[in-house]
């Protein structure tokens, strides 16, 4: 067994080191009868590389990887290309194979490059602070209105139609244990909604989303006045990251706390996870941000270094009385988004942006040729709703059989609201080719016609 | 033919020289020493316009943004790609991981991280699905989760697991939800959690963030929890026991069979930290001590990389009396395959699931890895390594027993608790042990956890290490804790680390005055001085 | 002249007139560590004795500070806010937390005198 360093001579002189005859010995704690005799019975015995890189294979084999035909999924996950040097660096070692950075001494590559995360997301975001990331916008979205309620001392949260339901249910899900409410808004697929009335002293906080679920971009001055207002907070969610290259930052735009999927960069699909939550807000909220925090410091020689810090706010040491019971942060997936923003940078990054709009662009145009086909954004970012003469599932999975993946239909999302059947949320990032583009369009074209 | 002439250029190639001054008081020029090198943010080496990646023209843009300006100026670095891969190699030089180091983390289970795991994670078929593609293109995906998902039934001896937790304290929350969501069903509103004083913090975070009262339960003499203080704190209003087993001192709880029985008696739920499941992998089923819900580290006990803080993944296994509670998104299988069931009763399915914890479906990478692993080790495999784990903590708890000073007496689990009892009138504390030990080459223990003693140091070696790196270990701390005992010794130890990239860093101003991003004006500041 | 008290919890009271300054002790601080960050309530509220109402934080800790005496808080020391270190420098002085409004010197029976504090903290460090 290639992971075990012992030999049966070792495991014999430190079993007469330690004083006892056999290693069940050291097991005599175990209750009567509980202790296992054998292997347990159902499972295989220990086996050469190879034939678990075979077993592995046959089932990767069994499913169709989004590069290797059209693709046009979205909805809380984007295909971006991640450049070869970001993967090659998180399978250092000395970053893969490190723990949390509890001994500073001995952590620095850890907790600089934790640093530069944050100050990333911190400028991306348009916000004063940001924490060393959290497990995904999902939950980081749930974390966001506890903190309102810590803040305001208020228990309402407004909740838009245009927030992800994942989003919105994991919310839902946390703030039924508080005995907060959770004020839900219909889904909003027109980009129609309109919050302000909504908002009244009673009110911690109100969750939108920009770009919506649905595409649809905002300002959100306007209502980040009103909120602010009636003493409330605003949180802003994104669930694709690369549209902070081109877009108002939700800092510009008045934001309190700003939670986002960071999963576009530097970490590619993986059917859902691990992902990236990202969290920001302003200076003055700092010491009631859950997660992990990256501080500068100097050391013993008055050298600049870095350590985690405001530990006092987590479960290790407040218990009973932490901002959030989180413990991880999701930190080789943070490493990732740091070296592939670090390679793109201002200019990469702003580039990066504008490609995708302008993909997205020529895939609307083109797919809004198509008798039936109704685009319905007025604006967006790398992401549209379109309505279907018909059920989109169906459609969906007629297209998947012919090689296309055409984006996700709004019912896989939604539960029981028909109104929202023949809606297909389309999205469009720098991976799509033009040949991509006709594909699609020409297969749902003739699938339309049938 | 021509002559061969003499090559008058011949080099000294014997060590030393002629210079006279020792390496470690010599000045370079940059003040860097050859691989240990300073290394600057990113933000303080950009070189505007210069890029990382090459990107296809956009061309002119007639922005869609619904009337929106496109924004200017984020004021992100621009770096190429050979500065960016020196700048993270560099700073990975300065990190100690288990592939450098004996890394003996008490109940972090550090044990070698398979590189086989990261090949077969990063398959396209795995690592390029999209988590909401029709079930149809993905089954190879839904096979392997629940593959995995019967491993982790097997070896627990449970009924079912919930796959989606993203972490080890996600999965504590996720267990707890459903021990609440059962109550509910039942119409009943408990109000107390009970919860050992020697537990992780995670454990009364959690049941305090679901709105329970958290009742301490002291430990004995011989580090297990009080049984009879335990069932003095029963009633019915206690909605769980959280109970870790192996517990958090390194011990398997005796009692945990008399713990099931109380708890159920009153009606409530035995939650099981799993965070120490490395101790009992194929010697014991949880399932067979009465449990409710344990949640399993794959990060911890299935070997899967724990990436400087993350990711992890924390399913957890539940008994027939929680199963119906699980959160949503789960798979079953029907006439066309396996699908995600994703909607509280959809299909028929999961009416009574108390919801959804995170978005998609759960950490896809880490069961790609945790279930490589496990088909690598095999039941035989997994059954010896922890056999090697609790050997290995057994023959430093041993060998160590009357140098460094033993709180409780063993045999121990996967893990050996010490604590400063040894260090009792030297001017020398738990920390400066640690910090010492980093500058011998290991990785320090866990230190100050668990709090039911002083100055803990917990050490949890894996089944990863060999004899002779143990011996190595285990004499390192014997001259340790000899040294402390001197004046100069302690004043030695005070000082340590010595020989890492940064020496003791002050934590109290990073707390009173925080720093936590790069701004403009400090870059400014620091050119200034 | 002010009477001074002190709790179990580490705590000192001085009492002049109606108005108690409450601290936490030097014992206290020292066990502590660097003090951090200080956490005081709302000026206006009314405490019960016993009743935790402010929060002291060192970077591994953070612990709760109890009223030792009932009454409504009149005056927060906002410099230990601005400045927790004071609270290490000068905890029976400087660093006061708060000063409440008492309903007169019945407001510290059960509290210790000083001799009894000193032999009280060095038992129970």
């Amino acid at each position: 067994m290639r992971y075990l360093p012992h030999t049966d001579a070792d495991r014999q002189a430190m079993l007469q080191a330690i004083g006892v005859g056999a290693i069940d010995d050291l097991f005599r704690d175990v209750p009567e009868g509980l202790l296992l005799k054998g292997p347990i019975d159902g499972l295989p015995n220990h086996q050469p590389e190879m034939d678990v890189e075979r077993h592995l294979g046959r089932l990767a084999s069994r499913n169709l990887p989004a590069g290797a035909v059209p693709s046009f999924l979205g909805a809380g996950a984007y295909r971006h290309h991640v450049p070869a040097s970001v993967d090659h660096l998180i399978q250092r070692g000395e970053f893969l194979t490190a723990y949390t950075p509890y001994q500073p001494e001995v952590s620095q590559g850890t907790l600089q490059a934790l640093f530069e995360f944050q100050s990333q997301v911190a400028l991306i975001t348009g916000m004063d602070v940001a924490n060393a990331s959290m497990y995904d916008g999902a939950t980081s979205c749930a974390e966001a209105v506890m903190m309102a309620f810590r803040v305001t001392r208020r228990h309402k949260a407004v909740f838009s139609g245009g927030v992800h339901p994942h989003y919105r249910d994991v919310t839902r899900n946390l703030v039924h244990f508080t005995g907060g409410t959770l004020e839900e808004h219909d889904p909003d697929p027109r980009g129609a909604e309109d919050l302000t009335g909504s908002i009244d002293g009673e009110t911690a906080c109100v969750v939108v989303q920009n770009p919506t679920l649905f595409g649809h971009v905002a300002d959100l001055s306007a209502l980040a006045e009103a909120a602010h207002q009636a003493g409330a907070l605003l949180i802003v969610v994104v669930t694709e990251v690369v549209s902070l290259g081109l877009l108002p930052s939700p800092g510009s735009m008045g934001a309190d706390i700003v939670v986002a999927e960071g999963q576009s960069i530097g970490n590619p699909l993986t059917f859902g996870g691990p992902y990236v939550g990202l969290f920001a807000t302003r200076q003055k909220f700092v010491r009631q941000m859950p997660g992990r925090l990256c501080g500068q410091t100097v050391d013993a020689d008055g050298q600049r270094g870095f350590v985690l810090t405001l530990s006092t706010r987590e479960q290790h040491i407040r218990r009973e009385k932490a901002t959030s019971n989180i413990c991880t942060n999701s930190g080789l997936c943070a490493l990732a988004f740091t070296i592939h923003m670090a390679l793109l940078g201002e200019t990469g990054f702003t580039r990066l942006a504008r490609l995708n709009h302008a993909r997205a662009t020529a895939l609307a145009d083109r797919l809004g040729e198509i008798d039936g086909v109704r685009l319905l954004n007025e604006g967006y970012f790398n992401e549209f709703t379109l309505e279907l003469p018909g059920n989109a599932a169906a459609i969906v999975e007629r297209l998947a059989g012919r090689g296309i993946l055409a984006g996700v239909p709004a019912s896989r999302l939604y539960r029981d609201r028909p109104v929202l059947d023949d809606l297909l949320l389309v999205a469009a990032t720098e991976t799509n080719s033009q040949d991509d583009i006709d594909a699609f369009a020409a297969a749902l074209a003739e699938e339309i016609a049938r | 033919m021509t002559k061969q002439t003499m090559n008058r250029q011949g080099r000294p190639s014997q060590a030393g020289g002629t210079g006279a001054e020792a390496a470690d008081t010599m000045a370079t020029h940059t003040g860097d020493r050859a691989l240990m090198v300073e290394e600057k943010l990113i933000f303080e080496i950009g070189n505007p316009g210069s890029c990382g990646v090459d990107l296809p023209d956009p061309g002119d843009l007639t922005p869609r943004l619904g009337g929106l300006a496109p924004r200017e100026g984020i004021g992100l670095p621009d770096l190429a790609e050979p500065t960016v891969v020196r700048h993270y190699t560099r700073l990975s030089q300065k990190n100690m991981g288990i592939d450098t180091t004996m890394y003996p983390l008490g109940s972090c289970t550090m044990k070698h991280n398979p590189r086989l795991n990261e090949k077969m994670a990063r398959l396209p078929g795995f690592a390029d699905i999209h988590p909401l593609q029709p079930a149809s293109t993905v089954q190879g995906a839904l096979a392997l989760i629940e593959e995995l998902a019967d491993w982790l039934r097997t070896l627990t001896g449970m009924p079912a697991v919930a796959m989606s937790p993203g972490a080890g304290a996600h999965g504590e929350l996720c267990g707890m939800m459903a021990i609440r969501a059962a109550l509910e069903a039942r119409g009943e509103r408990r109000t107390r959690v009970l919860v050992p004083e020697s537990a992780h913090g995670t454990n009364p975070a959690t049941a305090a963030a679901l709105g329970y009262s958290v009742d301490a339960i002291p430990g004995t003499a011989d580090g297990r929890m009080d049984l009879e203080a335990f069932k003095e704190k029963l009633g019915p209003d206690v909605a769980a026991i959280m109970l870790t087993n192996p517990n958090t001192c390194g011990l398997f709880e005796r009692d945990v069979k008399a713990v099931a029985d109380a708890i159920h008696d009153v009606g409530g739920y035995f939650y099981c930290d799993g965070a120490n499941f490395n101790a009992i992998v194929g010697k014991v089923r949880p399932g067979d001590l009465g449990i409710d819900a344990m949640h399993i580290n794959l990060h911890k006990t299935f070997s899967t990389p724990h990436g400087g803080g993350g990711p992890g993944s924390g399913p957890v296994v539940l008994s027939e009396a929680l199963a119906p509670f699980a959160p949503l998104p789960f798979i079953v299988s029907d006439d066309d395959g396996l699908k995600l069931i994703e909607h509280v009763g959809q299909d028929g399915h999961g009416a009574e699931s108390f919801g959804r914890m995170k978005g998609f479906h759960g950490q896809m990478g880490m069961f790609v890895r945790a279930l490589t692993y496990m088909l690598s080790h095999g039941v035989d495999g997994m059954r010896q390594a922890s056999e090697d784990a609790v050997l290995n903590a057994n023959y430093i708890l041993a060998r160590l027993d009357g140098t460094l000073s033993v709180p409780y007496p063993g045999p121990c689990m996967h893990e050996a608790l010490f604590d400063d009892g040894f260090l009792k009138g030297t001017e020398v504390g738990t920390l400066d042990i640690a910090k010492a030990l980093i500058d011998e080459g290991f990785h320090p223990m866990t230190m100050y956890f668990p709090l039911v003693v002083h100055g803990a140091l917990l050490v949890e070696p894996t089944e990863s290490e060999t004899k002779r790196t143990l011996d190595r270990f285990i004499e390192t701390l014997a001259a340790l804790a000899a040294e402390a005992g001197t004046e100069a010794g302690a004043r030695r130890l005070a000082g340590a680390p010595y020989f890492t990239p940064r020496r003791r860093l002050d934590e109290t101003r990073a707390a009173r005055n925080p720093v936590l991003r790069w701004t403009p004006e400090a870059d400014l500041a620091e050119a200034a001085e | 002249m002010s009477t001074v008290r002190y709790s179990e919890d580490h705590e000192w009271v001085r009492l002049d007139g109606d108005i108690a300054t409450v601290g936490i002790t030097n014992h206290a601080q020292e066990q502590l560590g660097d003090i951090v960050y200080v956490e005081l309530p709302e000026a206006g509220r009314t405490l019960e004795r016993g009743e935790e109402f402010a929060v002291v934080e060192s970077v591994k800790a953070a612990s709760e500070v109890y009223a030792p005496v009932a009454g409504e808080i009149v005056e927060l020391n906002e410099a230990i806010v601005e400045d927790p270190s004071l609270v290490n420098a000068s905890a029976d002085k400087d660093g006061w937390f708060v000063k409440i409004k008492v309903a007169g010197p019945e407001a510290l029976e059960g509290l210790m005198d000083e001799a009894a504090y000193k032999a009280f903290a060095e038992e129970n460090g």
